[in-house]
């Protein structure tokens, strides 16, 4: 019998995204516009994780992000891990940061934020970095993990 | 606080609520001012409140300034279509201070962006209302000598409404000890219990009213709305068990008063009203003074 097992093979340069939780994995690809994309990508969804249960993982040929782009996926997925690869090799190992300000990326929860009903860049202070929760700059109410929704 | 917005009532420190107090016992010693003389002040009221624009109305006119402005926004082109972006800009060529009552939470925050002149929030949504928190401030102080180490019983709405979160916000300033007196739905949240946690402050919280009011140097009422509730067997349960008597005041300090940001329902009985420690009419009149010295004091003229 043949073996039918998927190989996803390592890549040669790039950027590895491993330890995204399985249900922030579309929100992760928006985040960062992988949907716009012409590079090399492989996904893995719903593999097993101690950490999170069920994990996912991004494989990024030939791409390699600025700090302050990346941080960005910490709304989602804080416990992200990235795997710099050169040559078939991890040459660096980052974590992602939460940072203290979100603009412009996270729609406020509340329906009757100003935000949401008039053309305004929304604005957070990032109020707890474990289990992330924004609080808006303009409604003052606060959007936890669950609820962030990626603009 | 010259030019200052005033949005959210932690938009000011202490020094900057005392400063506010002590000009409001000024407005309220001497009534004859004129400094707003050709100063003019829009109220943009968005949506309807009549008490709050009368108050902000009141207190331009007894200081000399004039007034623009609109009562609901059917009045207004916001029926047109206009953004609040392009109201705000527009108006803010034609006067000198703008307030502004919103449905919409964090509008008066993006108003106060949008223009170099300051904005005062008249209250936006289920969000902020600061000049009823000093307007509650005040008549605190005034009725206690003092704002340090007091007890305040908040009774009520706690979860929604607006008023007791900022009067604890600001309170907590002043080493307050609180209680919390509500049904199990309508609970103070747990992030103000948190905060007041992180301060070292104490606070008890308890369903029952009848009981363990005696140690209360403010009793601030708040109303129980029907719509807040998910079970409407619940309401008609609770409804009647959070509702102020006179009988209930017997045993109470002397110096103990019953504050309200009205209007009230059936939440304070009438019988309460002449009783000397229903404070709630005079609270609404100190609000007048309360507005002039924030006008005073933001237009720098104070």
């Amino acid at each position: 019998m043949k073996d039918k097992k998927l190989e996803v093979s390592a890549i040669e340069n790039g950027t590895v995204i491993d330890h995204i939780p399985a249900k922030a994995l579309f929100k992760v690809i928006s985040i960062l516009g992988l949907d716009k994309f012409d590079k090399q990508i492989t996904f893995g969804t719903n593999l097993d994780s101690k950490k999170l249960g069920k994990k996912a993982i991004v494989k990024l040929s030939d791409t390699f992000f600025l700090d302050k782009e990346i941080n960005k996926i910490a709304l989602v997925a804080p416990q992200a891990k990235l795997n710099i690869i050169r040559d078939y090799t991890v040459v660096e190992k980052k974590v992602v940061e939460v940072p203290e300000e979100i603009i412009g990326i996270a729609k406020c929860m509340n329906p009757k934020c100003i935000t949401n009903n008039e053309k305004i860049v929304t604005r957070f202070q990032v109020v707890s970095r474990r289990e992330v929760k924004l609080k808006c700059h303009y409604c003052e109410k606060i959007t936890d993990q669950e609820h962030i929704e990626i603009i | 606080m010259k030019n200052k917005s005033l949005v959210s009532i932690t938009d000011y420190s202490k020094d900057e609520y005392l400063k506010i107090l002590s000009l409001a016992d000024e407005f309220e010693k001497s009534q004859d001012s004129s400094i707003l003389k050709g100063k003019v002040v829009a109220t943009l009221f968005f949506e309807p409140s009549t008490r709050t624009r009368l108050s902000f109305e009141s207190a331009v006119l007894k200081m000399g300034g004039r007034v623009i402005g609109f009562s609901d926004s059917s009045s207004s082109s916001v029926t047109k279509g206009e953004t609040l972006y392009d109201t705000i800009k527009i108006v803010s060529n034609y006067c000198d201070l703008i307030v502004m009552r919103h449905p919409l939470e964090g509008a008066a925050r993006f108003a106060s962006e949008l223009t170099g002149i300051p904005v005062i929030n008249a209250g936006d949504g289920a969000n902020q209302h600061p000049t009823q928190t000093l307007l509650d401030l005040y008549s605190i102080s005034k009725t206690q000598g003092t704002l340090d180490n007091l007890t305040i019983f908040m009774v009520g709405d706690l979860k929604y409404g607006r008023t007791v979160h900022s009067l604890l916000m600001a309170m907590s300033q002043f080493q307050t000890t609180f209680h919390f007196i509500s049904p199990d739905e309508l609970k103070m949240p747990e992030e103000y219990k948190y905060y007041l946690n992180c301060l070292g402050l104490k606070y008890a919280e308890q369903k029952d009213f009848s009981s363990n009011i005696e140690t209360a140097d403010i009793i601030y009422m708040t109303r129980v709305q029907k719509e807040r509730f998910s079970d409407p067997i619940e309401y008609e349960r609770t409804k009647n068990a959070y509702v102020l008597k006179n009988k209930m005041l017997e045993g109470t300090k002397d110096n103990m008063k019953v504050l309200h940001p009205l209007p009230r329902v059936n939440e304070i009985d009438q019988d309460v009203d002449l009783n000397p420690k229903a404070y709630y009419f005079t609270q609404a009149l100190n609000g007048v003074f309360v507005r002039q010295a924030i006008i005073a004091s933001i237009l720098g003229l104070k």
